[in-house]
């Protein structure tokens, strides 16, 4: 059947939480206001005010009384209004979430998903367009998510609500009116595997959330100009499935990363040294990356379109290594 | 007077020796690198978390800051996997990962010590919601110094528990200073931090944290109120740290006088209570002394214990991080 990503968000948390009394929806105005991007549309209604809880913004205490409730057995979800207020519930994720299994030896766990929107849509300011996926992947014991499609959405979200250990979901608010194809029925997509969207000989180009979409346009216009590029989807961040990366650039022997993150000590920079490691003499260039640019993101539509990786620039990356 | 059944009143002046000889030695152990990093001594506190968790049940929870040597053994923690975690070996609690500052014990509900200040309490209010949202009778019991008072978080937490009417129990261990700096240079309301809990429409109230009946008393009526279902409260129990912050700073310092320790030494909660004991004559010297050599056995065998054990080996490095 054809949905929104939003919808296969929905989809996704609605059958977990018919299937799990454990699961609980909690942010921002996730209930009657049925979610800022009405992600959570009709949940009220289904599940009351117990199982799909409003918070005031206090995204540092609801995040960590989402990880409390994790330790005591609970599998909650917390929405975040974006990403960006992240960073106010950060020293939670990181201090708590992230090592309360390591530092109790094994005793605790924290079954926790946190989930909200990514990355720039149109001009929202520096404040609110920020693609922070980097720093959760710097720490242990976080898993990271960041689906392109709604068929991966909805089939990642119900793995990550099942999993034992925090996941950060990131979305992108650029996504959720994007239509596509998704399972019937009862499915859900492994943690930790990236799947191969487009095969092709000439170059692979590593890419997730947003900017997959922009990296199977660009290998579009690439083959009408007679150069096949393999776009690899990496759906999870961390872990990492460097397998699928490595199998591939052994193939074309060619690699363009695309992030929108910060260039410096973005994920592609650590996507580069795992390859360079593992496919050093298979490779007939360096390994290019096509990141945002190191600025808080600008306001007005010219600048911000040059700070964020677009199709010129990818398609200039890959020829340069033709 | 408090009712004194004289098992109930010993097993509480137990508990406190326990935790105050317990520290002591660690203090030794710590003197002789057996133990390294962060050591944040309980000496002075122990009235609080003995007589706080003596009116918990076995399945409540109980969590605390980095200070937290003292509630995970007034919650039955065994002294040799405590002993053994602050050697860092791979008996102890969590294996030697934690240390002295994350001492955890899930079978006792101890659900941990955390060190960034201010940071557990909203994980307090977690464990209290999950118990709502179960419909379970349980109450949480979160301890943190005056020092976390000021924090976003506490402030945070104490919203969230006032607005969903949270079974857990906030208890401000108000020992006058936050490492070197007093109170009254660092919360507003530091003459009534109550009321600081008060304002979020969170019953609260002070007691003498230096009087583990006293402490118990005002414990067992707020638990019952809590465990009813009548939302959050707030305690504040006055104490005094007789040690240094840690084990980096001297009994006294720079920041308060020698004579101010000796006058707050002369109301060590274990000497109270062994006034009241024995001008109730439900013990005497004997019975005290009885008790000590009991107590230095279980610090002799802890010590033991904790050398004896090995440390964890460098392949338990990469377990638990995340679920294998």
């Amino acid at each position: 059947m054809e949905l929104s990503y939003r919808e296969a968000l929905n989809q996704a948390m609605r059958e977990e939480m018919r299937r799990d009394q454990r699961v609980f929806l909690i942010g921002e105005d996730v209930a009657y206001y049925q979610g800022a991007f009405k992600v959570s549309k009709g949940f009220i209604e289904e599940f009351g005010p117990q199982r799909v809880i409003d918070t005031p913004i206090t995204e540092a205490g609801f995040t960590g009384l989402a990880i409390g409730a994790a330790m005591a057995g609970l599998h909650p979800i917390v929405e975040l209004m974006t990403m960006n207020f992240g960073i106010v519930a950060l020293d939670q994720i990181v201090n708590n979430a992230a090592k309360i299994r390591y530092m109790s030896g094994g005793q605790l766990s924290v079954p926790l998903v946190i989930r909200g929107p990514g990355s720039a849509a149109h001009q929202l300011g520096a404040q609110h367009s920020q693609s922070l996926e980097a720093w959760f992947c710097h720490v242990p014991g976080l898993k990271v998510i960041a689906p392109a499609t709604p068929h991966d959405a909805k089939g990642l979200l119900k793995s990550a609500i099942r999993n034992p250990d925090p996941v950060i979901f990131i979305e992108a608010q650029l996504l959720y009116s994007t239509k596509g194809e998704v399972q019937e029925g009862e499915f859900t997509i492994p943690i930790g595997v990236a799947e191969v969207k487009r095969t092709g000989r000439d170059v692979t180009i590593v890419a997730y959330s947003k900017m997959l979409l922009l990296a199977l346009e660009a290998a579009d216009a690439l083959s009408r100009e007679g150069v096949e590029a393999e776009v690899i989807d990496l759906r999870t961040l961390k872990p990492l499935d460097l397998q699928t990366i490595v199998a591939s650039v052994k193939k074309t022997g060619r690699l363009v990363i695309v992030e929108e993150g910060w260039h410096f000590c973005g994920l592609g920079a650590q996507i580069a040294e795992s390859v360079y490691s593992a496919t050093f003499d298979y490779l007939d260039g360096p390994i290019r990356r096509v990141t945002g640019e190191d600025v808080p993101m600008p306001y007005c539509r010219p600048l911000e379109d040059a700070a964020i990786p677009d199709l010129p620039r990818v398609i200039e990356a890959v020829k340069s290594l033709l | 007077m408090v009712d004194m059944d004289l098992a109930d009143v010993l097993s509480l002046y137990r508990q406190m020796l326990l935790i105050r000889r317990f520290e002591e030695k660690s203090a030794e152990m710590y003197a002789l690198a057996k133990i390294a990093g962060f050591l944040h001594l309980y000496i002075g506190e122990e009235a609080i978390a003995v007589g706080a968790i003596a009116s918990l049940r076995p399945d409540d929870y109980a969590i605390s800051a980095y200070r937290d040597h003292g509630h995970c053994l007034a919650r039955g923690s065994d002294p040799n996997r405590v002993m053994a975690e602050l050697f860092g070996k791979a008996t102890g609690l969590c294996k030697g990962k934690g240390g002295s500052m994350h001492l955890v014990d899930l079978p006792h509900r101890f659900m941990g010590g955390y060190a960034i200040v201010g940071g557990h309490i909203p994980l307090a209010t977690g464990l209290a919601f999950a118990n709502k949202y179960q419909s379970l009778d349980l109450v949480t019991v979160c301890f943190f110094g005056e020092g976390a008072l000021p924090s976003g978080q506490a402030h945070e937490a104490f919203n969230l528990a006032a607005l969903w009417k949270l079974p857990v129990i906030f208890i401000c261990e108000n020992n006058r200073y936050g490492m070197g700096t007093p109170a009254e240079r660092a919360i507003a309301l530091y003459g009534n931090v109550a009321e600081t809990a008060r304002s979020y429409g969170i019953a609260a109230e002070s007691v003498d944290g230096m009087d583990v009946l006293a402490v118990r008393s005002v414990m067992q009526r707020v638990v019952a109120q809590v465990r009813a279902g009548h939302g959050p409260w707030f305690i504040e129990a006055t104490t005094y740290r007789f040690m240094g912050h840690s084990m980096a700073d001297p009994a006294h310092g720079h920041y308060r006088t020698k004579e101010e320790v000796e006058e707050y030494r002369k109301r060590d909660p274990l000497t109270l209570l062994k006034n009241t004991m024995m001008a109730q004559k439900l013990a005497d010297e004997a019975d005290f002394k009885q008790l000590e050599r009991e107590i230095g056995e279980v610090m002799r065998a802890a010590v033991k214990f904790a050398e004896e054990s090995p440390f964890p080996a460098r392949s338990d490095l990469h377990a638990d991080v995340v679920q294998e």
